[in-house]
């Protein structure tokens, strides 16, 4: 037996000895299931995380956020801005290429610019201060503003849905409004079109020419050094099958399996949970301020007087170890994170939610609560707030939906009765929800608000106040007064941050910490 | 048999027209806005009733309905709304699998089944005959997905002999292909089996007891020959229709099975078309699947023809 053992370990040896010889013939590969399928390959026309995702493998961003949530210089080799702070000058780094070998110039940067800033929330306000965006020579470009305006940069690094990737010129300039037929970017990852068959996989070869900055890789800024051949996005909708894969070593990394199969993974010595996203999520329950009645800001009051965020982190989630309850709007323990007000949005008081509707003239109108059916972490949602509103003195109608009905119904103005929605729940990952620009929820303007279509002309201003201000510290106050002044009307309700490790197999290591997966710096022991 | 043939093809046109005219406008009176799911999350009024036109959905159901047809008879099946690939490219992409999966399932169902039932009719009563009708009691009352969980936990996971899912084209390797298609082979067969065998069992009972089987018992045949030449074959008819309609249902099994298994087949394009509200890939979709539905039938009737000399078209 021991002889046939070391034959068997000799042949095993040459065998590797061999494919090292050959050039290392087996590529290695990294295998990864999303969280949903990837249907749609432009970041800039699509919100979608997926597709953020896949953004991230294939092209570059001229800033972007470091591990302390920092901005800090990407594909700009050097910037400076002018005394006045109102010229912004940017310069390359020295031998960026797209992936058909042409050179990245400063006229793709600009019409990159020009094409998220027109379908993006911190674009589109950035873009209110920009007078002017022009090349310089080959490398160089600079924006040109009409006022200072304190989140250039934090805008041009963006992390999350819409991230200002770059792209060749003539991709870029596709109207915002079509989705782009090329998938040429100019980062670590190629992908390969011809290998790829949307609903099954999408594949992505490592780029033999990208250059990684020179500093170590945090977060999603730094050295992105490719450690793989290979990254599959496998399409794998069924999360028991994720698990089950994972648990099999057909797959190595599953980005998000849901809570409750959580403790299966754990207990599994082959696969490591990974916290690749700290900053977590925040839950949203979003009015619709048009129709009655919560066209009427009292009764939004009330509303949020009703609920209270554990309950619905208890019925989503389930385990404390995965979430915290937080008074602030900009995520417990980021930079412009305050409690001030907070605190109505942490203990139900009924009493108050019935007295602000006695004060209001409640009708008894039925409030329609939208649930949605097909997105787990949400399903649970309506139901708690159904029971929580109860309470507090609303006839409430939750209709039950599918996500994409769901999606259909709240672009609806209608009467809630007539076909449209009182309530509707989301989330977002943390990344979105940073300061009063980067918070899609918060822009009041009316039919160009998220949906929901409040009007403030208050928050407007102090919304504005804080896109001009370079002062941090005047910054951050300002930043409290939009959340008090967001309570204040009750424009919506923040109701729990929570978190969704990643499970990967022991195998594979270097998962950094981001507010997005991200692949290069992985490396994998065996394919 | 030429003229039946020409006679049922022709046929199959309205109901093909039957099943347009349905699902089309069924997909259009269902709750969901493609539109709106196309222009996501930060997407204007304005800027889905733009999408919305482009895609020809504001049009009048008649026109769009006229538009939609004429392109489908010239050839032209359309464009994924969320994919960007033409229907016909999707489905060429995706029929493969679920192809080889629905042979694979037949061949396996039949070749268990048919030998089963004769095998129960054969020993009616005892324990062989008690245990085929057990099982095809737990094999049609088990749900699909459950039977494939069971056989992923036991097979996949607990023994680690079979992969857990997945699928790998012919092309890519005879012995890789083979492993991935073992369980959900499986899986989807269960019912069919329990179905077959049940009612091969019935049938060849009831054909057991006519004057042609005491004859050839009386002239001395050995019981295999009068069994599978005169039994079985007498009994066919029935059983064939039974395979027939199984086959038919094999495309709802199918959905779940492919979803079960991972497997980028039809079935899971319909699921994720349907979930998206993909209108051009759910009507192309579902019209396929009713026209390989009244081809089966037109087969499972020629075979009739067959195995009795008497059914003549």
């Amino acid at each position: 037996m021991a002889i046939v053992t070391t034959s068997l370990k000799r042949v095993a040896a040459a065998g590797v000895l061999a494919a090292f010889m050959s050039g290392g013939a087996l590529a290695q590969t990294l295998r990864v299931v999303q969280h949903g399928n990837l249907t749609i390959l432009d970041p800039i026309w699509t919100t979608a995380y997926v597709t953020r995702n896949h953004g991230y493998l294939i092209y570059d961003t001229l800033f972007a956020a470091d591990g302390n949530y920092e901005i800090k210089p990407q594909m700009v080799d050097k910037w400076s801005v002018s005394q006045d702070k109102l010229t912004w000058s940017f310069t390359l780094r020295d031998g960026l290429e797209w992936h058909d070998g042409q050179p990245v110039t400063s006229e793709d940067c600009v019409a990159s610019l020009k094409r998220w800033a027109a379908r993006d929330a911190m674009g589109l306000k950035l873009w209110d201060f920009v007078k002017e965006l022009k090349t310089v020579d080959a490398k160089t470009f600079e924006i040109v503003l009409k006022e200072p305006y304190g989140l250039v940069l934090d805008s041009l690094g963006k992390p999350s849905s819409n991230v200002p990737f770059m792209m060749p010129k003539r991709v870029a300039e596709t109207s915002p409004m079509e989705q782009i037929k090329s998938q040429i970017g100019s980062g670590p990852f190629i992908y390969k079109t011809d290998e790829s068959k949307p609903g099954e996989k999408h594949v992505y070869v490592k780029n033999p020419k990208y250059k990684p900055r020179a500093e170590p890789a945090s977060g999603l800024a730094g050295g992105k050094v490719v450690k793989l051949d290979r990254v599959e996005l496998v399409e794998m909708p069924d999360t028991q099958v994720q698990a089950n894969a994972l648990i099999a070593g057909e797959i190595d990394i599953v980005e998000a399996p849901p809570h409750d199969l959580l403790p299966m993974l754990k207990a599994d010595k082959n696969i490591v949970l990974s916290d690749w996203n700290p900053l977590g999520h925040q839950f949203i329950i979003r009015f619709n301020h048009v129709v009655k009645p919560f066209d009427n800001p009292k009764i939004r009051l009330a509303a949020l007087y009703a609920i209270n965020q554990e309950d619905y982190l208890k019925a989503t989630v389930g385990d404390a170890a995965y979430y915290k309850v937080c008074a602030a709007v900009f995520i417990c323990g980021t930079p412009f994170a305050t409690d001030k007000g907070g605190d109505i949005l942490l203990k139900s008081n009924f009493e108050k939610s019935k007295e602000l509707l006695k004060e209001a003239g409640y009708d008894g109108t039925p409030v329609v609560v939208m649930q949605s059916t097909t997105l787990p972490i949400l399903t649970n949602t309506a139901p708690v707030t159904k029971s929580l509103l109860e309470r507090g003195g609303f006839k409430v109608d939750m209709q039950s939906m599918d996500w994409q009905t769901l999606v259909s119904r709240r672009t609806k103005k209608d009467p809630a009765d007539k076909g449209g929605w009182n309530i509707l729940h989301t989330y977002s990952v943390s990344a979105d929800v940073l300061n009063p620009i980067s918070t899609s929820y918060l822009v009041a303007v009316g039919d160009k608000s998220w949906f929901g279509w409040p009007t403030d002309p208050e928050m407007e201003k102090l919304r504005d106040a804080f896109a001009k201000e370079t002062d941090p510290a005047k910054q951050k106050a300002l930043a409290e007064k939009v959340q008090l002044r967001t309570l204040e009307t009750a424009q919506y309700g923040w109701i729990g941050q929570w978190y969704g490790p990643g499970a990967h197999r022991s195998n594979v290591k270097g998962w950094l910490k981001a507010p997005v997966p991200v692949f290069w710096n992985i490396e994998k022991a065996g394919n | 048999m030429l003229a039946f043939i020409a006679r049922r093809l022709v046929a199959t046109i309205p109901v093909l027209l039957f099943v347009a005219v349905f699902v089309f406008m069924l997909l259009r009176l269902t709750p969901g806005d493609p539109a709106a799911i196309i222009a996501g999350d930060n997407a204007t009024a304005d800027q889905v009733d733009a999408i919305r036109a482009k895609l020809g959905l504001d049009e009048p159901l008649l026109n769009q309905f006229m538009i939609w047809s004429g392109k489908v008879l010239s050839g032209d099946f359309g464009e994924s709304f969320f994919f960007k690939k033409t229907v016909a490219e999707l489905i060429s992409q995706r029929i493969e699998p679920t192809l080889m999966l629905s042979l694979c399932t037949i061949v396996l169902a039949v070749s268990i089944a048919v030998p089963l039932g004769v095998w129960a009719a054969a020993r009616q009563g005892g324990w062989v005959d008690r245990s085929v009708m057990g099982f095809s009691v737990m094999g049609f009352s088990v749900p699909t997905f459950v039977i494939g969980y069971l056989l992923i936990y036991v097979f996949a996971i607990l023994l680690g002999l079979l992969p857990v899912q997945g699928y790998k084209r012919l092309s890519e390797g005879l012995d890789e292909f083979i492993v991935r298609m073992i369980l959900p082979s499986i899986t989807l067969s269960t019912v069919f089996i329990a179905l077959v065998s049940r009612i091969t069992r019935a049938s060849v009972i009831e054909t057991l007891g006519e004057d042609y089987i005491r004859t050839a018992r009386a002239k001395g045949l050995p019981n295999r020959v009068v069994l599978l030449r005169h039994a079985l074959r007498n009994a066919a008819v029935p059983i064939i229709t039974v395979i027939g309609i199984g086959i038919a249902a094999l495309i709802g099994g199918a959905i779940i099975t492919e979803s079960v298994y991972n497997i980028p087949g039809i079935g899971r394009l319909t699921v994720d078309a349907v979930l998206a509200r993909d209108f051009p890939v759910i009507q192309i979709v579902i019209m396929l699947f009713s026209f390989v539905y009244v081809l089966i039938n037109l087969v499972i009737d020629l075979a009739y023809s067959l195995l009795d000399p008497r059914i003549r078209y």
